[in-house]
Order: structure tokens, then C-alpha cells, then sequence
């Protein structure tokens, strides 16, 4: 085997069999999955519990509008908590004797909720109420409240309310704007820019996080062999330029591994999870307009048969977007990303005696990867001003940038420049630090500043 | 036939010069001892040697070729600041660093086998190196840098970090190298150790070589006339027929016998004048002229040139 296939063979497998590695791998996709399943567990097991409140309705027109469900029942205590000789309802006698019942918790309906109903609902409960009981209570008040203004309206304007009805039907008219591109040779294709936009952003948050990551273990593996003084031996047998270049590729071919297997394992995780737990999993329960508890009292909302369709457009658009480009040029940024910036990762390392002298060296680093951030996310609302572009070309922003770009559409000839520049300056990046990190490795205990690394830069061999 | 020569090695560090017109020659199968104070540049000159550093003028060469990669795998370099991959297993570190000077797997495997069982540490095969003590560890090291059986080796400050029973281990071990045909560069600050296996010696002192040559001549051309004599007769006598010519520098009765040093002041006198002065009294026991430590040669030749540069 050549020196450089043993340095990978060595950074590869003494990093795979640490634990740190094998627990990141299983733990990352489990934290993912939960990401992903959580939401939708949470929402099943909310609707478990049996609920009972108590209400008091100082209007008296709400009790009928408050249906009781097969988690939800609602008790009228407006006359118990009536205090027969001054008219007024007695509330902190009411949520007093809340506190050692079986009820869930209280509601309270003032005189003026009908015409002044913001924020003066009251749920008293003991517990924080969830999300579901609130929205039940809301649609079922707001029909009520919507049916006496309508009829108030309607006196007003002596019609009747069919007729406020068919005006209401009219004007509820929801415009979805579909966007088409028009490629080089005229065809035309529905694009989907939200998806876009998601697939954008976090293929570019991955490669961020990716050079972050493997980047600083590469410097800290050319610490450790600085200061365990290893380094020398080596170097009495191997180029350091061969030493520099193997832990790169050692680290990269590990960061390849753990992602590979992160997207198996998410991939396993998820499906085995939808499979168990989410036996009757429907992703239109996740839109409150549609769940069990809304349907009954929102007969405006979407029918399931719409809701069906518009999440077959979505998966469609999610399919629509071409793969291909978005997988190659992921790969490819990813790795020229990485490669950029760990030989400079290398370089600070070979500089320094330890890890807390890192500081004052990072700066080029962050700056650049975080300004690299800040556009991407001005770009994936519009991906081709010139922002987006300029910075999807600088080589070293392009990895994140252009990422956030592709998936609506770059011309090829953007990115061919941005690839030719990107791969052009890791090589120049490599051989820069090259120079400098074979003159640092044997340097100890000096105090380093970038006028130091200027003059290391320029020693002859 | 020398296995090393460098010739004119210069060397420059920004505003430093670390190597100023350099020439050593190292005799095949020698022990060659490289001294010199701190940050006198030897060092520099072994990073050269090994092709860590390229010098900006002059030329090395080995066994009279000029030095390429090739002569990578015919070297055994220990650093005086040593190391080792402290999370790596003491026997896959050992195979790993075997193969990166070009051994083969089963090569370095069979070799490592006989070395662990001469020093008796199998034991430590699939110990971590940061388990074991430093002593232990350069114990291994030493293994590592000698297991691809190198023609040149150099070691630098090799005894640091050892007990003296293990000292002398490692001692033996490199003389036996030394016969089996290795050549041997030493660079240390240890001058008992230099004149005790050392054969040549090269004195290096602010960037420059000031002295080169076999150990015996060097010692001999800096001696200056002192005698060490084991007398046994009337020393009292003797004393006073000793004019300002002679000076007693060290003295020592016993019963019978008397041992001095005595230094002769003038040049014109030769041990043959002072031996028959001296046997008018009694008899002479032992007669031997004085040679100085490579300490004291060390010492009087570096203060020699700083006082020189100043």
C-alpha cells in the first residue's frame, strides 16, 4: 500500500472505532426521526385523555355551541356560581372548588364576549390546557358568535342569511399562484418553491455543518500529533505534504461514512416508525382545519378530498425536482466545501501549540462560512439577484450558497464557473497551506500571527 | 568510506542563520557523536539529514550518493522530543510506523515478535501507548526506530527518560548495531556517554562546526602537559627540587604512596626530565599523561567562540 493509502487507512479506521463516532451515528438518526415523528405522536396521544370543564356563561347563548365530544364534555355551572341578590357570578369561589374536582378545567364566558371577544375568554385550568381543547372551544364560540353578527347584519340590511352566506362563499376566494419555468429550450415546468426552498436550505445547512465539523477534526488531529511530538518520525519518513493531505481524505472518507449511514438509519427509523406507532397516520390530521375535534364545527374548512389533492401536489413536487443535478451537485459542493477549508483547518493546527490558541485564526474561517449562511437564506427567496449570485460564485461561500440556488433552476453555465472556481481554489488553498503547515509542525512555542504564517509560507522547503 | 557527508550545508530562517557553512564526515560503521550547546543548530542539521528541511546551500550524501527519498527507508531517526499516537495500541502503532518507512506487514510482524521478546513485553502488545510509563514508552520507540534495519541511525539524546539498568540495555543495543554494521549518529549533552561509545565527534557552536575528528586525537591535541603519578618515595624531597617550571595541581598521601597531578609550565621541558628528577627519590608506580573530558573540551571550545562572536 502506498504512505498516503496507509495515513487515510489509519485516520479512517482509528476514527470509525471510536465511540464517539458510533454513538453520533445511532444517535443522530434517532434524534432526526424523533424530529420528524414527534409532532405527529404528540398530536395522537393529546386526544387520549377524557376532559370535563365546567362553564360559566354569564351571556347565556353559548351552552348549546359548546358540543361535547368523545374526549370532551362541557357542564353548564352558570347558575351555581350566580349570586342571587347582587346578579354577579362568583369566580374565585368557581375556581377555588375547581381545584379538588375531577374537572379539567374552567371556562369562563363574560357578558361581553360576543361583541368584544378578543382575549376575553377565560380558560382557568390547573394544568396547561393543550392546543386542541383551546382550538375546540374557539371554532365552537366563533360559529356561535359569527351566526349572532350574522343575523344582527342581516336585520340591518333586511336580508336574510342565505343570502350573507352566498356573499361570503363568493368572497372567500383563495388564489394559488403556480409558478412555471421556462428552461433554454422553451419547455415549460411547473416549479414548486417551497419545496425548493426546504431542499435548498437544508442541503446547505448540512455542508456547513459538515466543513464545520470535519474541518475542526482535522485540526485537532494535527494538534494531537504536534503535541504528542509523533509528528517528526513521521515526517523523517513521509512528505508532510503527504501527512497533511492523508488525514484530509482520512477525515473526509469519515464524514462520508457517518452521513451515508445517517440517511440509512433516518430513512430505516422513520419508515419503522410510521409503520408502528403511526399505524393510522394521516398526514391531513397535522392541519388543525381538518382534526377530529375542527371538523365537526367548521363545515367551511377544506373537504378531505381537497386536502387529499393538495398533498399529492406537494409529493408530486417533491418528486418534480431534478434529482440528478441536486444529488451531484450536493456530493460535489459538499466535498470541494470540505476540501477548501480543511487544509486551512490543517494549516491553524500545524500553527499552534494547543487547541485554545485556535481562536485567534478561526475568524477567516467563520466569517466567510457564517456570511455564506446569512445570504443563503436571502437567496432562497430569490435566488437570482445578484446576492445570490455573486456569493453562489465566491468559492468561498459557493458551497453553502449555491446549494440554496440549484434547487430552483442555476443555469449551467453558473455553475460551471462556480465549480471550476471552487475546485481551482482548493487547490490553491491546499497548496498554500501545505507550505505553511510543513514549517509549523516542527515549530514549537512560539507565539504565532498571520505575519509569522506569511513568513512560513514563503520559506524554501 | 563515509555513510554520511554533508558539505557546505548553510541553512537560513528568516533573520536566523541555523546552519553556517557546515561539513561533517561520517566513517561508515562509526559511532559519530554530534555535540553542541542548545539551539546551536544541530538539530537543523539532523532535520536535513533525515529530508524534513532542505538545506538552501551545499549538498548531503549517502554512502556517496546524493541524498533522494529512497534513502528514506535507510535511516532510523529518534527525535529527542519523542512521541507516539497516545490512543493507538502499542502494536498496531508499531506496524503502522514500520509501514510508512516501507516495511512489509509480515516483515515488520516477524521483526516486532523478535524485539518484543528480547525485552520481554509482549505484554504490551494491545496496551494503549498512554498506559504505559515514559520509560516504557521509549522503550518501544527505540524498537520502532531501528525495526526496519536502517544503515544510518540517529538518535537524539537517547538515554533521557531511562534508569541506569536500562540505560545500559540500550547502550549494548547500539554497539551491537554498531557491529553488526550500522553507522551511528549521536547527538547528545551527556559527555560521559560521548567519551564512553562514541568513536568521532563533531562540535557544532552557534550555527558552526568548530571541531571535527576521532575522539582519542581530539582529546590528545587539547591536552595540555599535565601528568597524573603515582609515586612511592620521599615526596617531601621532591617537592623541593621542583622550581617555578613545575606546578602540583592536586595531591593525595597515603601510607607510602603518593598520587599528584602535575602540570610542567615549560615547554622546553619533556616527561622524560621530570621522570628522572623524580626517581632520585623513589620509585614511579604509574606515569600517564593527563587527557581532558570531552566536558572540559566542550566547555573551553564553546566558551572560546562565544567570547570570539562577542
Amino acid at each position: 500500500m502506498s504512505k498516503i493509502g496507509l495515513i487515510i487507512k489509519r485516520e479512517y479506521s482509528t476514527r470509525v472505532k471510536k465511540k464517539t463516532f458510533i454513538i453520533m451515528t445511532i444517535l443522530g438518526p434517532i434524534l432526526f426521526a424523533a424530529l420528524m415523528i414527534a409532532p405527529a405522536l404528540l398530536m395522537q396521544l393529546e386526544d387520549d385523555e377524557f376532559k370535563k370543564i365546567a362553564v360559566i356563561d354569564e351571556t347565556g347563548v353559548f351552552s348549546e355551541s359548546l358540543i361535547s365530544t368523545k374526549h370532551i364534555e362541557f357542564y353548564d355551572f352558570s347558575a351555581k356560581y350566580l349570586n342571587q341578590e347582587t346578579f354577579e357570578y362568583d369566580l374565585t369561589k368557581a375556581t377555588d372548588d375547581l381545584k379538588d374536582s375531577d374537572y379539567y378545567a374552567l371556562l369562563y364566558i363574560p357578558s361581553n364576549a360576543v361583541f368584544n371577544a378578543k382575549g376575553s375568554v377565560i380558560l382557568y385550568s390547573y394544568k396547561q390546557p393543550n392546543i386542541g381543547i383551546k382550538m375546540h372551544i374557539a371554532h365552537g364560540l366563533e360559529k356561535k358568535v359569527k351566526d349572532i353578527k350574522f343575523q344582527v347584519t342581516a336585520d340591518d340590511l333586511d336580508i336574510n342569511q342565505e343570502q350573507i352566506s352566498e356573499i361570503l362563499r363568493v368572497a372567500n376566494s383563495e388564489i394559488q399562484v403556480v409558478t412555471n419555468i421556462i428552461d433554454d429550450k422553451g419547455e415549460i415546468k411547473e416549479s414548486h418553491s417551497e419545496v425548493a426552498m426546504i431542499v435548498g436550505y437544508i442541503s446547505g445547512f448540512l455542508i456547513y455543518m459538515f466543513v464545520f465539523m470535519y474541518g475542526s477534526q482535522v485540526m485537532r488531529g494535527v494538534i494531537e500529533e504536534k503535541t504528542s511530538r509523533i509528528v517528526e518520525v513521521i515526517v523523517s519518513s513521509v512528505k508532510p505534504f503527504q501527512l497533511m493531505m492523508g488525514k484530509i481524505i482520512g477525515v473526509a472518507l469519515v464524514g462520508i461514512t457517518q452521513f451515508a449511514l445517517w440517511v440509512v438509519l433516518t430513512i430505516g427509523l422513520v419508515s419503522i416508525g410510521q409503520a408502528i406507532i403511526l399505524k393510522d397516520f394521516d398526514p391531513a390530521k397535522l392541519n388543525p382545519n381538518t382534526t377530529e375535534i375542527g371538523s365537526e364545527l367548521s363545515p367551511n374548512s377544506l373537504i378531505p378530498d381537497e386536502k387529499a389533492i393538495e398533498f399529492e401536489k406537494i409529493f408530486q413536487a417533491v418528486y418534480s425536482i431534478n434529482y440528478f443535478v441536486i444529488i451531484a451537485s450536493f456530493l460535489f459542493y459538499f466535498i470541494g466545501g470540505y476540501l477548501l477549508y480543511g487544509a486551512l483547518f490543517a494549516m491553524i493546527g500545524s500553527a499552534v501549540d494547543n487547541e485554545a490558541d485556535t481562536q485567534q485564526f478561526m475568524l477567516p474561517i467563520t466569517l466567510p462560512m457564517v456570511l455564506g449562511l446569512f445570504v443563503m437564506l436571502t437567496a432562497m427567496q430569490n435566488p437570482n439577484g445578484s446576492l445570490a449570485y455573486w456569493f453562489s460564485i465566491i468559492p468561498f461561500t459557493s458551497p453553502i450558497v449555491m446549494m440554496s440556488r440549484i434547487p430552483y433552476g442555476v443555469p449551467y453555465i453558473d455553475l460551471f464557473i462556480s465549480m471550476a472556481l471552487l475546485v481551482a481554489t482548493f487547490i490553491f488553498t491546499t497548496w498554500f497551506a501545505g507550505k505553511v503547515y510543513r514549517v509549523g509542525i516542527l515549530m514549537y512555542g512560539k507565539k504565532v500571527n498571520y505575519k509569522e504564517l506569511w513568513k512560513w509560507f514563503r520559506y524554501k522547503n | 568510506m563515509n555513510a554520511l557527508v554533508t558539505e557546505n550545508v548553510e541553512k537560513k530562517f528568516a533573520n536566523h542563520l541555523a546552519l553556517d557553512n557546515v561539513s561533517i564526515s561520517v566513517p561508515k560503521g562509526s559511532v559519530f557523536g554530534l555535540l553542541g550547546p542548545n539551539g546551536a543548530g544541530k538539530t537543523t542539521l539532523i532535520r536535513i539529514i533525515n529530508q524534513i528541511t532542505a538545506p538552501d546551500k551545499g549538498k548531503v550524501f549517502i554512502n556517496g550518493e546524493k541524498i533522494s527519498s529512497k534513502h528514506i527507508k535507510n535511516i532510523g531517526y529518534l527525535p529527542e522530543e519523542r512521541g507516539l499516537y497516545k490512543k493507538m495500541k502499542v502494536g498496531e502503532q508499531a506496524l503502522y510506523l514500520s509501514q510508512l518507512k516501507g516495511l512489509s506487514k509480515q516483515e515488520t510482524l516477524k521483526r516486532l515478535k523478535y524485539w518484543f521478546e528480547k525485552f520481554e513485553i509482549q505484554s504490551w502488545w494491545d496496551k494503549k501507548v498512554e498506559e504505559l510509563s515514559k520509560g516504557m514508552q521509549q522503550k518501544v520507540q527505540f524498537i520502532i526506530t531501528i525495526l526496519h534495519k536502517p544503515e544510518l541511525l540517529i538518535f537524539d539524546e537517547p538515554f533521557s527518560g531511562f534508569d541506569p539498568i536500562n540505560t545500559q540495555i540500550l547502550k549494548e543495543e547500539i554497539l551491537n548495531l554498531r557491529n553488526q554494521g550500522a553507522t551511528i549518529i549521536f547527538s547528545t549533552h551527556n559527555m560521559a556517554s560521548v567519551e564512553e561509545i562514541c568513536d568521532h565527534i563533531a562540535l557544532i557552536n552557534k550555527s558552526k562546526k568548530i571541531i571535527e575528528g576521532p575522539i582519542n586525537e581530539i582529546r590528545n591535541n587539547y591536552a595540555s602537559d599535565i601528568y597524573e603519578i603515582c609515586f612511592d618515595g620521599y615526596f617531601n624531597k621532591l617537592e623541593s627540587t621542583l622550581t617555578s617550571d613545575y606546578k602540583i595541581l592536586d595531591i593525595n598521601e597515603t601510607m607510602q604512596k603518593t598520587k599528584m597531578k602535575i602540570e610542567v609550565l615549560n615547554k622546553n621541558i619533556k616527561p622524560n626530565d621530570l621522570i628522572t628528577k623524580m626517581i632520585e627519590f623513589g620509585n614511579i608506580n604509574s606515569f600517564n599523561k593527563h587527557l581532558p573530558s570531552m566536558n572540559d573540551i566542550f566547555i573551553k571550545l564553546v566558551g572560546e567562540t562565544n567570547s570570539q562572536t562577542e
